[in-house]
Order: structure tokens, then C-alpha cells, then sequence
């Protein structure tokens, strides 16, 4: 395929409409099916795998997750901590580490999808097609850490200005189109999974319970009053 | 004082014959679905035994209910800051194992199979997989099993007693066992509530039944954990919790819950009780031996002028209040004070309320008539069957002065009825009797009335609901029109 063709295809098509479909599906989904928005747990059936393929796993993913996030909207910081050698040894390391804590539980846990045929029974095909776009997800990511190493340092001057440029509605190739195909590939799939997500019990990271912290413990509902009061 | 109304139980376990038809009332209606399978929102237990799920009254394993630590109410199994650790992977959850897999047969074999020389057969097969299973337990898979080493001798109760008690409890002579039907207590203080992350579970604030907003559950598991009485249950196939409703729709129109309704010994009582909610968090933190007192205090009498008032101003309506006068919860709990919470010590103020059990009395064969075995009129509730700690460590928090108060009275009153309408026994004993069990003949005649002759209408008092106001508040009662009561608009299903 043409050079350019294949940019604008992956780098401005897909990223919008990944986009475009995530927020307009999620909230759909919210509101005509908001009882399909679970975490889906199948912890009942199955206890002990489960520990050990969904705790690294989570760990794991939101630590990543987490800095992918903070590189986006704070590069300059995020450069700035790695212009030392050591601050930047512990960032790529710990964020390595990460990496294959989350690769070790993904693994598990499709391990166990197959494997348990209790499992196996509440498992469909949309968590497949997420489990694998996951797989490849963290599989690309740690080539990237392997292949193009330090990349707390040039993250910030060669992603972030591609991301922000698709963020303000004017996307510019310039820098991701002289990207690895490692990277490039690594980018293409995580739009596909942002794309996906609506569809997958992904959804549940929207729910995560934060008023949970600050709330009183116990929960009132009034039927016959007109506000719902607490107690 | 802030006055609230709570639909409020009792069970006579004197009266439980252990049918189960509760049960299989209750399964017919909620949980006949796939994911409710396991689930038995009343299940009936033998004890001693293990009940359901396993061993369920094993905190060190479940780590149900609250603690209490110089005044500070903490739930055992999570708080705030756990949640976001737990939330991942729950670590005193309990899986499918500790309470069975649900399983059928495979009847459709029996008209299929070829043409052998043996009857064909129908093989028992797991309703989550559709595999062959191996059926390992069941709901009540330890029915009647009272003396068993399986099951009666690992009863977590049996902890609170010295080895001479338990060796009590086991020897042949001595073996008895009773039925123990559990739903929901829809507690004042429920630790599922307290420790849903979403706010799905709730309390009502109208009759206190606690319910789960399916619509907001999201399959966090903490509520499962945290109820002592693992009355908590995790749909396998939606990813979201349910429990006991105490089948308010019926309630709403005016019928007894169908467990209560269908109650083949009569043992259940309904009714209304009017509660100070401002002292919830004081008489939940209050010392243990403390707790059962406390939490009758908690219940006000309808009576009272000034209750009255208060529960006026807090929204209650007339209509509750009357219905609240006649509750026989209140004359079980309050008035006549034999009936008792379950496991109190884990301070959720259960709302269910059981009159303990009388043991079979101790008896001598002595010739050819069977008498007996001491002078004392109350030594076979100190010397029944079943020692008294065993009765405490379920419905006394460990204090075992309740129960035998509540356990002296109901003998008055029996004997007080057979000096009555048997008359081997003098007045003179049966008076002495109903003085030393602090009751009187008008009480005891009460008692006896609504234990033994009680109609439909006085077991279950069911205030009106209102819904109808509810409905007028929430929304255009005219877009109701036609439309479905309640439930979903959409089937549940899992994900998307
Ligand atoms: S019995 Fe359990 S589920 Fe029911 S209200 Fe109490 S804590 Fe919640
Ligand atoms: S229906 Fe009544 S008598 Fe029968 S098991 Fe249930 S509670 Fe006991």
C-alpha cells in the first residue's frame, strides 16, 4: 500500500472514527443498556487462577496505563525525570517490569478461559477478540521497550505532538510517519482497541467506583420523598 | 429521634418441620434462572450442622460482618481503602465450591437410548457446563444429619463450647438436631450496603428492605464478603448480585412473601415495627453482651403518643403506624422478648427474629412410665440436649441469659396450657412457673394463641405500601398506564 495512503488511513481515519465510536457507543450503551455495564467477574466460579492471572494483570496494565496518561498530558515532566541516566534506568525498568507483569496475567487469564470450561461457558466471542487485541497490544509495547529503548525521553517529542495534533482536530503526520513499525504498529492497535472497547466489558473501567471513597457507608433511598435523601 | 418503619420477621423454630417448602416457594418465583441457579434466597439448615454455603458462619474464613474496636464499626472484609485492592480480586470471596454446582439430569436419555437390556438412566449433569458431574453437595445436602462428624461436629457454633459440652452434644443418647430457614435479615445496619462501592445496594427507607439496583451493580463482589449471613449471592451469568427481596412486589399488593405464605408450619410472623434510626450507630457499637438489649430498644412502641408523632413528621404514614400496633413482630420481639436475632455479634441489626428452639427434654424410664429426671421445673432447658452456650453462640451473642429467658417462658406457657386443658399438671406448679418466667397468665395465654392458633391475618400485617405515592413523586402516573409493574423493560443478559 501507498506510504501515504496507509498513513492517513491509520493515523487520521482510524484514530477518529475509534474515537468518534467510542464516545458515541459507550454512552449509548449506557443509556439503553446500562445493565450489560459489569465488571463481569467470574471470580465465583473459579478462585485461585483467578488470583493469579487478574492481579498482575491489573496491576500491571494501569501502571502502564497510568504513565501512557501522564507522558500525554505532562511530556515536558516526563522527559524532564528522564534526562538523568538513573531516573531514567528505574523509568524504563520499572515500566519494562510492568509490562511483563501485565503480559504474565493476560496470559493467564486466557489460559484459564480455555481451560476451566466453567469459565470457558461465560466467555464470548467479544472477549476473545479484546483478550487478543490486548495480546498484541502489550506484545507490541514491550518490543517497543526492547527494540527502541528510553522511550520516557523521546515519547515526548515524537508521540505526544502526533496525539495532540489528532486531540485538536488537525492531525500531523510528520513525526509518526517516520516511526518504527514497531511503534506504528503499537499506536494503530491501541486505537483499535479504544475502538473496540464499547463493544467488551472493557466498559467496566468507566464505572470504577470512586464516590464509593468519599460516600457515607450506608445507602437510603427514599421512594416517597421528592429528592432522594441520604440518611 | 428519627422514627422509621421496617418490615421485620420472626421464626418459631420450634414450629419449623423442615419441609422446605419455603424453599421451593421462593426458587419458583426469583431464582429459576440461569445464574440464580445455586441460589436459595430461603434455604432451611439443620443444626448443628454446616448449612449453606459451607460453613458459612466461619468468619476467620469469610470475614462477614462488622468489628468493633474502641468504638470504631469497621467492616472485617473491606473498607475504603481496601476496595481499590480488593476490587481486582477479592480475597475471602466465596466461590461456586462452597456452595454446590447446580446440577439436573439428563431426562431426555431416558426416552432417547437405544434399545438395551438395561434400563436407561439419567445422568446427573451441571447446569453451567452441561458436563457429567458428580454431584458433591447440595443446598441441604446435611438434612437431619445431627450427630454426623461430617457435618454437625464442624458447625463453627461448636466452638464457643468446652470439650465436655460438645462430647454433651454427641453422645448417642443425647442427639437431637432442629431446622434453621434463613432469608435476608434486612438489617439496620447491613454490611452488604456498607460495603457496595457502587451504591446499588440500599436500604428503603419507606419499610427497610434492602434491595440491589440492578442497574447500577457492576459485579464488584464486596457486598458477598461482607454479609455475615452470606445472604448475598453473585449471578454467574449477568455479573450481578441479588438477594432476598422479601418479594416486595407481593408485599406492595398486600400478600405475604411467598416463603411466609406457603409455610407449611406456620412458624413465620411479618409485621411492622417503628425504629429509632438515629441509634443505629450507637447500639451497633456497643459492647457484645450488650447488643440484644440494645437492639430491642432500638424498636419503639406504636402506642406511644409521642412515636407516633415523631414518626408523622418523618413521613410515616397513619396507615403504618396502625399496622405497626398490631405487629406480631412487636409482641414476639418487644413485649414478650422470645424471640432473638441471630448471630447479633456481627452488628448488622438483623431485622429476622427467631424464638429459640426447645431441645427434646432429658428424660428416666423409671418401670414402665418415663418421668422426669429432676425436681427443679426448668432443668431441661440447663440440661437439655443441647447445651444452652450451643443456643447461645446463634441467638444470644454469646449470652446465653436470653435465651434461657426466652426458653423458660415458652415452657411456662406449655405447662401453664397443659394444667389447663390436660390437667396432670396443678395450677399452683404452672402459676409458679409463669411468675419464675417472668409472664403472666394473660401473656401466656397470648403467646399460646398466636404460637398455636394464629389466622393468616394475624401472622402477616402487612401495611399498605403507598405505591402509589411513590409513583406520583417519581414520575406522570398517566405514562404508567399500561405499562409493565416493575422489572426490567429489557431482559437482563450478560454483557453485550
Ligand atoms: S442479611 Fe446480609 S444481605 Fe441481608 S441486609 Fe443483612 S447484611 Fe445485607
Ligand atoms: S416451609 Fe416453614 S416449616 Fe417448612 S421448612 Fe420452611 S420454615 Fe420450616
Amino acid at each position: 500500500m501507498n506510504n501515504t495512503y496507509f498513513n492517513a488511513l491509520f493515523f487520521i481515519g482510524l484514530p477518529y472514527v475509534s474515537v468518534f465510536t467510542f464516545f458515541l457507543m459507550t454512552i449509548v450503551r449506557y443509556r439503553t443498556h446500562g445493565f450489560t455495564y459489569s465488571s463481569l467477574s467470574s471470580q465465583f466460579l473459579e478462585n485461585r487462577q483467578h488470583f493469579w492471572a487478574l492481579m498482575p494483570f491489573h496491576y500491571g496494565i494501569l501502571t502502564v496505563l497510568g504513565m501512557h496518561i501522564l507522558a500525554f498530558l505532562v511530556p515536558r515532566q516526563v522527559a524532564w525525570w528522564s534526562s538523568v541516566p538513573l531516573r531514567l534506568w528505574i523509568m524504563e525498568i520499572g515500566m519494562l517490569a510492568a509490562g511483563l507483569l501485565t503480559l504474565v496475567g493476560l496470559v493467564a487469564a486466557m489460559v484459564r478461559r480455555r481451560a476451566n470450561h466453567k469459565i470457558a461457558v461465560v466467555t464470548t466471542a467479544s472477549d476473545w477478540v479484546i483478550l487478543a487485541l490486548l495480546l498484541i497490544q502489550v506484545l507490541t509495547g514491550l518490543g517497543v521497550a526492547m527494540m527502541h529503548p528510553w522511550g520516557s525521553s523521546w515519547f515526548a517529542l515524537a508521540v505526544t505532538p502526533y496525539l495532540y495534533s489528532v486531540a485538536t482536530l488537525n492531525p500531523n503526520l510528520a513525526v509518526v510517519s517516520v516511526m518504527p513499525w514497531m511503534v506504528k504498529w503499537h499506536v494503530i492497535n491501541a486505537f483499535l482497541v479504544i475502538g473496540f472497547f464499547p463493544f467488551t466489558r472493557l466498559v467496566h473501567i468507566l464505572v470504577a467506583p470512586n464516590p464509593y471513597l468519599w460516600r457515607r457507608p450506608q445507602v437510603v433511598r427514599w421512594y416517597r420523598r421528592p429528592a432522594a435523601a441520604g440518611r | 429521634m428519627d422514627v422509621r418503619a421496617q418490615m421485620s420477621m420472626v421464626f418459631h423454630l420450634d414450629k419449623c418441620i423442615g419441609c422446605h417448602t419455603c424453599s421451593i416457594a421462593c426458587k419458583n418465583i426469583w431464582t429459576d434462572r440461569k445464574g440464580t441457579d445455586y441460589m436459595w434466597w430461603n434455604n432451611v439448615e439443620t443444626k448443628p450442622g454446616t448449612g449453606y454455603p459451607t460453613a458459612w458462619e466461619d468468619q476467620d474464613k469469610y470475614r462477614g460482618g462488622w468489628e468493633c474496636e474502641d468504638g470504631e464499626l469497621r467492616l472485617r472484609s473491606t473498607s475504603k481503602t481496601k476496595t481499590v485492592f480488593n476490587i481486582f480480586h477479592h480475597p475471602h470471596q466465596p466461590s461456586m465450591d462452597d456452595y454446590y454446582e447446580p446440577w439436573t439430569y439428563d431426562y431426555q436419555h431416558l426416552f432417547n437410548a437405544p434399545e438395551g437390556p438395561d434400563q436407561p438412566t439419567a445422568v446427573p449433569i451441571s447446569m453451567v457446563t452441561g458436563d457429567l458431574i458428580q454431584i458433591k453437595a447440595g443446598p441441604n445436602w446435611d438434612d437431619d444429619m445431627g450427630g454426623s462428624p461430617v457435618y454437625a461436629e464442624n458447625d463453627p457454633n461448636l466452638a464457643q463450647l468446652n470439650p465436655d459440652q460438645r462430647a454433651q452434644m454427641f453422645a448417642v443418647e443425647r442427639l437431637m438436631f432442629f431446622y434453621l430457614p434463613r432469608i435476608c435479615n434486612h438489617c439496620l445496619n447491613p454490611a452488604c450496603v456498607a460495603a457496595c462501592p457502587s451504591g446499588a445496594l440500599h436500604k428503603r427507607g419507606e419499610d427497610g428492605i434492602v434491595l440491589v439496583d440492578q442497574n447500577r451493580c457492576r459485579g464488584w463482589r464486596a457486598c458477598i464478603p461482607a454479609c455475615p449471613y452470606k445472604k448475598m449471592y453473585y449471578n454467574w451469568n449477568t455479573g450481578k448480585s441479588e438477594k432476598c427481596i422479601l418479594c416486595y412486589p407481593r408485599l406492595e399488593t398486600g400478600q405475604a412473601p411467598a416463603c411466609f405464605h406457603s409455610c407449611v408450619g406456620r412458624i413465620r410472623y411479618l409485621g411492622v415495627v417503628l425504629y429509632d434510626a438515629d441509634r443505629i450507630r450507637e447500639v451497633a457499637g456497643l459492647p457484645q453482651d450488650e447488643l440484644i438489649e440494645a437492639q430491642r430498644s432500638l424498636i419503639l412502641d406504636p402506642r406511644d403518643p409521642a412515636v407516633a408523632a415523631a414518626a408523622r413528621r418523618n413521613g410515616v404514614h397513619d396507615s403504618v403506624v396502625d399496622s405497626a400496633c398490631n405487629s406480631p413482630t412487636y409482641r414476639f420481639v418487644k413485649e414478650w422478648k422470645i424471640a432473638l436475632p441471630l448471630h447479633a455479634e456481627h452488628r448488622t441489626l438483623p431485622m429476622l427474629f427467631y424464638v429459640p428452639p426447645m431441645a427434646p427434654v432429658m428424660a428416666q424410664k423409671t418401670g414402665t412410665t418415663v418421668e422426669n429426671i429432676s425436681e427443679d421445673l426448668f432443668h431441661d432447658i440447663d440440661e437439655a440436649r443441647a447445651p444452652i452456650e450451643y443456643m447461645a453462640a446463634m441467638f444470644g451473642a454469646g449470652n446465653s441469659g436470653k435465651v434461657r429467658y426466652a426458653l423458660r417462658k415458652q415452657k411456662a406457657v406449655r405447662w401453664y396450657r397443659r394444667a389447663l386443658t390436660v390437667g396432670d399438671v396443678d395450677m399452683a406448679t404452672a402459676d409458679r412457673m409463669l411468675r419464675e418466667a417472668d409472664c403472666s397468665a394473660a401473656e401466656a395465654e397470648a403467646i399460646y394463641k398466636l404460637t398455636s392458633l394464629c389466622t393468616f391475618e394475624e401472622r402477616f400485617v402487612i401495611p399498605p405500601m403507598h405505591r402509589e405515592e411513590a409513583i406520583e413523586m417519581l414520575a406522570d402516573p398517566m405514562s404508567h398506564k399500561q405499562g409493565v409493574g416493575f422489572g426490567f423493560i429489557e431482559g437482563p443478559r450478560r454483557g453485550l
